[in-house]
């Protein structure tokens, strides 16, 4: 196991550095001088533009930048943002709290809804369940979060008024941060009715946030169950005479498990994708919409290092979930 | 581990609390996130809506809902005889704000007024104070006394009074300043922000919600009226539409054109409507053929069915421009007429100046402005006006920077569609800005440098009575529609959609979002 463990590691450090060649590279090969568009419609002299390219270490021949860059992360420093000349650190810190809440209330609606209705489905295969449940994951798919989350906003604020329409909690609730976790940090102030708030403001966000995995986790669910439902060894179960319940539920659901968690690990990247638009539309403020307006102001440290850490992070999640396959199948602790 | 939990917050007057409270707390559903809360140190309004406009005082202030200038931290001033030093007597008892880590032990005085200055002059990381030539205007800056601070100049200008009133000549505590150099937190600065504004800094949660409560010593009596401000940072134009509706802010900015119509029929809104203090404008290379020839440019101006770019761009919610400056600005020389629409006469006048078979470009914004919502569009329909009178257009784009870039170049190829807010309420931010010889190869798009026009504006510049500018500036708008560098398209509106129940609001001009005179009715 621990071999295993240490192997996975070892492919984390030329993907480490690939990412941040990656990231340092795309900024750059972006049209736009930075300085210029901070300079706007007014445009700025030459001597201006040298002393500012110079006081930003433009000047340096890009070698030197990206050495300058590397050394740097290795000593856990991601640079200081041109815009708020605040560490890109302390940024991303005071703001990823509010992205790991979201995406853990997405994903956890994904897997608690996403694998029953995936069963259903697969038991009740060609029927009406199935073909229901599986066009509605269709849809579920191929809609536009941008588009699904105004949507969202329009029927249950805007017409039936049963949510707020944006933010992570009532602004008459005001208290620091402990934890970051608008639902713990609530909780802890013991304000009346602060931890009630959190919650409604997170209903929407997680909903929508949580559309596409739910759709990924219910259609592979089904296509695993059907593949397992299809065994010897399952026809053999039935046959001893043990309820559905329990041939569908142990049996079978325990071993189409694996590519199941499989596509669970992968949606970590797909819900830092989805986060950048659902946190713009919510006002959640997440390093999603943190790193498009960073984009936008060619922010060059804030975009590397944001994506640095993203990456990290991503790299971190599929590594657990690597780790996970060996503990539920020791056939490929092995290979 | 302090838990602050304010009852104060229970005052909002949204339909949240039951009984009319005492406390007031208005909710700005603000746009976008500030870069910081020193004002000096950037240069977008959304930063300074956060920080100048609530927090700091500047010498000088723009009067609420106009472009003149009014004493503000400075009661009266005095400029010289030969334009070149200008002396201000400061208001007495203006208290600075205090925190937790700071508490004032003098009111604002001298000191304070040159270290705001002072530290700009000294490098050249201050973007803003930088690009309006402020380093080499200031030649020194004196204290008389306590209460006198006097500015000499290396030349006489006279848009320098409205520069002062601009955003980064907010004047922070120097006090505050040695404390915490001397503390090691210099960014204190701009992270905990102390002033003399209106209003004093709570609290900010990065890309949430930024608190403000009422300043009590303020200096202007009955202002501001409410007892907290809170700024709700919502950067998508309909959920701001929403959040409104919903009653969860009183006044949002920057509403989708396509919402407005919505807006005016919703009994629960108001939409306040002002003239933008914008231009945007169509500029050829005068330095290529065949548009060096004023003739050729008159005549594709009226090629042009402007109307129609206002109807269908700026969906009606603007106006025709016929000058390079705003309407509302003074020294608008409102006698100019107008080259009509006429593509008849304009394919003559091509006729008559031997242009055949033209073709162009037309070079389109990749960005949203309010001087020009949608650029592309906009290049679509002057492509076919311009096939109307026989002119073959190619319509060109490249990502913002490359565009601003390219766009300066003196052999650029083609006419470019561009626009320009203005920054202080004086036409020599206009003129001398957009159109002066200096300006060539960088914000003169128009690549346009008429020395006629050139020595008005800066003749201009030397004088300080308004009113003998004002002449200069009109003659000089004579000249321009004459050479017709562009073609001046449009002054969008600017909207402010407020829940009704908001009282006072005024659109200030130049584009900020101030909120010192607002209150809230009772329901």
């Amino acid at each position: 196991m621990l071999k295993f463990a240490l192997s996975r590691l070892g492919t984390f450090v030329p993907t480490f550095l690939g990412v941040t060649l990656i990231s340092f590279a795309f900024i750059r090969v972006l049209p736009g001088d930075p300085i210029i568009v901070m300079a706007g419609e007014r445009g700025l002299s030459e001597e201006r533009y040298e002393a500012l390219r110079a006081q930003y270490g433009f000047d340096d021949p890009i070698w030197v930048q990206f050495w300058d860059y590397l050394t740097g992360i290795l000593q856990g420093d991601l640079g200081t943002s041109f815009v708020t000349n605040r560490p890109v650190w302390d940024e991303f810190f005071a703001l990823f709290p509010a992205t790991v809440e979201l995406s853990l209330c997405a994903i956890v609606i994904a897997i608690v809804l996403g694998i029953p209705a995936g069963v259903i489905a697969a038991v009740n295969r060609g029927k009406f369940y199935d073909r229901a449940l599986m066009s509605t994951a269709l849809v579920g798919y191929s809609m536009p979060i941008f588009w699904w989350a105004l949507l969202l906003i329009i029927v249950f604020s805007g017409n039936l008024g049963w949510t707020p329409v944006s933010g992570r909690i009532g602004l008459l609730y005001y208290f620091d941060d402990v934890t970051g976790f608008m639902l713990i940090d609530s909780l802890l102030s013991g304000a009346d009715g602060a931890f009630g708030s959190a919650v409604s403001h997170l209903i929407l966000p997680s909903i929508a946030l949580s559309t596409i995995p739910l759709a990924v986790i219910a259609r592979q669910t089904r296509s695993a169950m059907l593949e397992v439902l299809s065994e010897d060894y399952i026809r053999t179960a039935r046959a001893k005479g043990l309820s559905p319940s329990r041939v569908n539920g142990l049996h079978a659901l325990r071993n189409a498990m694996i590519p199941v968690i499989t596509v669970i690990g992968l949606s970590v990247g797909t819900l830092m994708a989805g986060a950048i638009l659902t946190e713009t539309i919510f006002s959640w403020p997440g390093i999603g919409k943190w790193m498009v307006d960073s984009i936008f102001r060619r922010d060059y440290p804030v975009v590397q290092g944001g994506l640095v850490m993203i990456a990290v992070i991503v790299m971190v999640v599929n590594l657990v979930v690597d780790l996970m396959y060996g503990l539920i199948n020791p056939k490929i602790r092995n290979r | 581990m302090i838990h602050r939990y304010t009852l104060a917050a229970s005052a909002l007057a949204l339909g949240l609390a039951g009984a009319a409270q005492a406390q007031q707390t208005l909710v700005y559903c603000s746009e976008g996130s500030p870069e910081g809360f020193d004002p000096a140190l950037f240069t977008t309004g959304t930063t300074f809506d956060a920080s100048s406009h609530t927090m700091y005082n500047q010498l000088v202030e723009f009067e609420t809902g106009t472009t003149n200038v009014v004493p503000g931290l400075a009661e009266e001033w005095e400029i010289s005889d030969d334009g070149q030093s200008y002396t201000f007597t400061l208001r007495e008892g203006v208290e600075f704000h205090s925190n937790d880590q700071f508490q004032p032990s003098r009111p604002m005085n001298a000191d304070d007024v040159i270290y705001s200055f002072e530290r700009q002059r000294g490098d050249g990381s201050w973007e803003y104070f930088n690009s309006m030539s402020m380093p080499d205007l200031i030649e020194s800056i004196e204290k008389v006394d306590d209460r006198t601070v006097r500015f000499n100049l290396a030349r006489p200008e006279a848009p320098f009074i409205a520069n002062l009133a601009m955003d980064f000549a907010s004047i922070v505590s120097k006090e505050y300043a040695d404390q915490m150099e001397e503390a090691g937190t210099p960014e204190a600065l701009n992270q905990r922000p102390i002033g003399t504004g209106p209003f004093t800094f709570v609290d900010y949660q990065t890309d949430a919600v930024i608190r403000y409560a009422r300043n009590e010593n303020y200096w202007k009596d009955n202002e501001p009226q409410v007892d907290n401000l809170v700024f709700a940072i919502t950067p998508d134009a309909s959920v701001r539409l929403q959040r409104l509706q919903a009653g969860e802010c009183h006044v949002m900015p920057y509403p989708n054109p396509a919402d407005i119509d919505a807006i005016q029929s919703n009994t629960d809104l108001e939409l306040l409507r002002e003239p933008g203090f914008n231009v945007g404008y169509f500029a050829y290379n005068t330095q290529q053929e065949p548009f060096d020839d004023p003739q050729v440019r008159r005549a594709l101006n009226m090629a042009i069915d402007k109307q129609a770019i206002i109807d269908v761009i700026f969906q009606g919610y603007g106006e025709v421009a016929k000058n390079p400056l705003p309407p509302s600005i003074w020294g608008y020389n409102d006698s100019i007429e107008d080259d009509p629409y006429d593509p008849e006469q304009a394919r003559q006048m091509l006729e008559d100046a031997g242009v055949e078979d033209l073709s162009m470009r037309i070079w389109a914004m990749p960005v949203q402005r309010p001087y020009n919502p949608n650029a592309r569009r906009m290049a679509e329909l002057m492509q076919e006006d311009f096939s109307e009178v026989g002119v073959d257009v190619e319509i060109v784009s490249y990502e913002w920077g490359e565009y601003l870039e390219r766009s300066s170049a003196v052999d650029r190829d083609g006419a470019v569609l561009l626009g320009w807010t203005g920054d202080n309420g004086d036409p020599d931010n206009f003129l001398a800005v957009l159109l002066g010889c200096d300006a060539v190869s960088n914000a003169n798009r128009a690549q346009w440098c008429n020395e006629e026009f050139d020595s008005l504006i800066q003749e201009a510049k030397t004088i300080p009575d308004q009113s003998e500018r004002a002449q200069l500036y009109e003659e000089a708008q004579v000249i321009f529609k004459e050479e017709a560098p562009w073609a001046t398209i449009a002054h969008s509106a600017v909207f402010m959609p407020v829940r009704s129940e908001v009282e006072g609001y005024i659109i200030h001009p130049l584009g900020g979002h101030l909120f010192d005179t607002v209150s809230l009715s009772q329901e």
